[in-house]
């Protein structure tokens, strides 16, 4: 017995509007590339949100959507930014965006084997692995001298041009094209991905892993595919650094930068993708003027703000911005499935 | 008469306890079988063990006649025994149209597509709009599950379980908690199940093991006591004693 055509139609178009695009985001895209035009003179910083904000996406994806939280990130972001700056320093790769996959793959394959390790255990668990993981990762960096530079960290890199045409310039704008370029691509394949089945069943691991393995979900291959993909987009991001930088050290893989991403993905709040964006705007602004002001009160200032959003936001890691999303979400798709819906109803 | 599901001799051991001692059963296919029996006696960990949500120490466990002990719990969902939980387990962030949806596309294989949006399938939307309609859950489509009342949370329960399309279904107390006047809904919904669904039911409940089962197995301390029709359990002294003598032990 099938069910009346109205009724499918409602289901349909409540499902697709899951997916759809609202007028908030497309703006937020729009200021993002006229930035390109409009803050010439801000082009460096912009840059930093960008792989930051990346970075933190990629985050979101694990943490938001899977619920794995780390403290450990930095390794994948590391050794992205080590692989690309490698790759250019030895001339094996010379073109920036061929560099920058073979640095995110580097990264998967490392989110692979390590993902085995974040499968079972309490947050605590992850946490400390995680953190392992990267210590890891920055004592070996450390030790293979002869290959990253140690201590010092990976001098005489010089990257190429993007596509053998847009030279890296002094002032970013090369710089924050390209970053914004690569950003905007993976956000929209992140976009893509947690709209489909897939993101889906990951939302449902993250709620209630014993339902999923009941209906058939392997609630271990789904975490190891997220956090594949997750490491993949961190490793991207570590490159952005490293080429629009010319550089790579040990702090690539540092604590803090694990650490402050987790800062970032709370500020901009977790699990609607935006946040890690907007969270890298807020922090690298506030850290860029805090720190004019008084530069050795910036960790006070950063960890005020932390205590604040986490006491005000009461659920842990759920974001403070949650209602004005409801708010941005109620100003068009929902209206107007609600319209269908009471006519539908109304019809019968 | 064909077997659904058989267990050959299923012992599980925790520690020195002993929650399964040798359990031997076959359920026909299509049946209407009820496992009853006192608290204690091994009725969830035999649930666990069918699932493969624990591991028996002993004994195999075969799915028309294929081994599938070793095999994990969403395995053993995609070879069709599927399970409902007594207390429920179901997604508090998502709406019973995802969460069917979910379930449908999972069967159908699609949980690794990332790159379709949700809902573009239009014979699969139809099929989920199908399963929420039947199970009553049409005006709460998009409300998240967390909200709904206990009545409705219990019906997306067994939808769940359903759009998962079950060759055996393992019941676990469904009418758990509900209160009297949402009831006739859960159990109207357990009665109109599929016919050629093997349904398995854990109850406590006589009234609704006697309307329902075509057989009834009862467990005691872990072991098969008793097997037969509804008229010859409700007839065995035997029984008559556990359930009296449980009776009088918690009075």
């Amino acid at each position: 017995m099938l069910p009346p055509p109205i009724a499918i139609r409602v289901a349909t178009e409540w499902l697709a509007a899951r997916a759809r695009w609202q007028p908030l985001e497309v703006g937020f895209w729009i200021v993002a590339f006229a930035a390109i035009w409009l803050f010439p003179d801000r082009h460096l910083i912009l840059t930093e949100i960008a792989w930051l904000g990346l970075f933190a996406l990629s985050l979101d994806l694990i943490l938001g959507y899977a619920g794995i939280i780390s403290l450990g990130h930095a390794a994948f972001f590391g050794l992205g930014a080590y692989t690309a700056a490698l790759l250019a320093k030895y001339e094996i790769i010379n073109e920036p965006v061929l560099a920058l996959l073979v640095a995110g793959l580097a990264a998967m394959a490392l989110g692979f084997v390590t993902s085995f390790l974040v499968l079972r255990g309490s947050d605590l668990t992850r946490l400390m692995v995680t953190l392992g993981v990267a210590l890891l990762l920055r004592e070996l960096a450390n030790r293979l001298g002869w290959l990253t530079g140690g201590a010092d960290g990976l001098q005489g890199v010089s990257i190429k041009p993007v596509l053998g045409m847009f030279r890296f310039d002094m002032f970013g704008h090369t710089g924050y094209a390209y970053s914004l370029i690569v950003l905007f691509i993976l956000f929209l394949i992140a976009r893509r991905l947690v709209n489909s089945p897939f993101g889906l069943s990951l939302l449902s691991v993250k709620g209630n892993p014993l339902r999923a393995s009941a209906i058939g979900i392997s609630v271990d291959g789904r975490l190891i595919a997220i956090y594949t993909v997750a490491a993949g987009f961190a490793g991207i991001a570590g490159a952005l650094l490293a080429q629009t930088t010319s550089f790579a050290s040990l702090e690539v893989f540092s604590f803090d930068r694990s650490a402050d991403l987790l800062l970032v993905l709370i500020i901009g709040g977790a699990g609607y993708l935006y946040g890690g964006l907007i969270g890298a705007i807020i922090f690298k602004f506030m850290q860029d003027y805090l720190s004019a002001l008084t530069p050795q009160y910036w960790p006070f200032w950063i960890g005020l703000v932390l205590v604040v959003i986490v006491m005000v936001g009461r659920d842990r890691i759920t974001s403070w911005t949650a209602p004005f999303r409801r708010i941005a979400s109620h100003l068009n798709w929902r209206a107007l499935a609600r319209h269908v819906a009471a006519s539908s109803s109304e019809r019968r | 008469m064909a077997v659904a599901l058989e267990t050959i001799n299923l012992v599980k051991r925790f520690s020195g306890i002993v929650a399964s001692n040798n359990v031997s059963l076959q359920i026909a296919k299509g049946a209407r079988h009820a496992l009853i029996g006192p608290n204690g006696a091994g009725k969830t960990t035999l649930i666990n063990l069918l699932t493969g949500v624990q591991r028996p120490t002993g004994g195999r466990i075969l799915l028309d006649g294929e081994d599938i002990t070793s095999l994990s719990t969403h395995e053993r969902v995609r070879l069709g025994i599927v399970r409902t939980f007594q207390i429920n387990q179901l997604f508090n962030d998502l709406t019973p149209l995802e969460t069917i949806g979910l379930a449908v596309s999972e069967r159908r294989g699609q949980g690794l597509d990332w790159w379709r949006i949700v809902g573009s399938r239009p014979d699969l939307v139809a099929e989920v709009v199908e399963i929420l309609e039947r199970f009553h859950l049409a005006d709460v489509i998009d409300k998240r599950t967390a909200v709904l009342p206990y009545g409705k949370q219990r019906l997306l329960e067994i939808a769940l379980a359903i759009a998962c399309r079950p060759r055996v279904l393992l019941l676990d107390e469904p009418a758990a908690g509900v209160p009297e006047d949402e009831r006739h809904e859960i159990l109207a919904a357990v009665a109109a199940l599929p016919a050629d669904v093997t349904v398995l039911l854990i109850e406590h409940d006589m009234d609704i093991v006697f309307s329902f089962a075509d057989r009834i197995s009862v467990l005691v301390n872990g072991a098969l006591f008793v097997e037969g029709s509804p008229e010859e359990v409700a007839r065995d002294p035997r029984v008559k004693a556990v359930y009296l003598g449980e009776e009088v032990a918690d009075a």
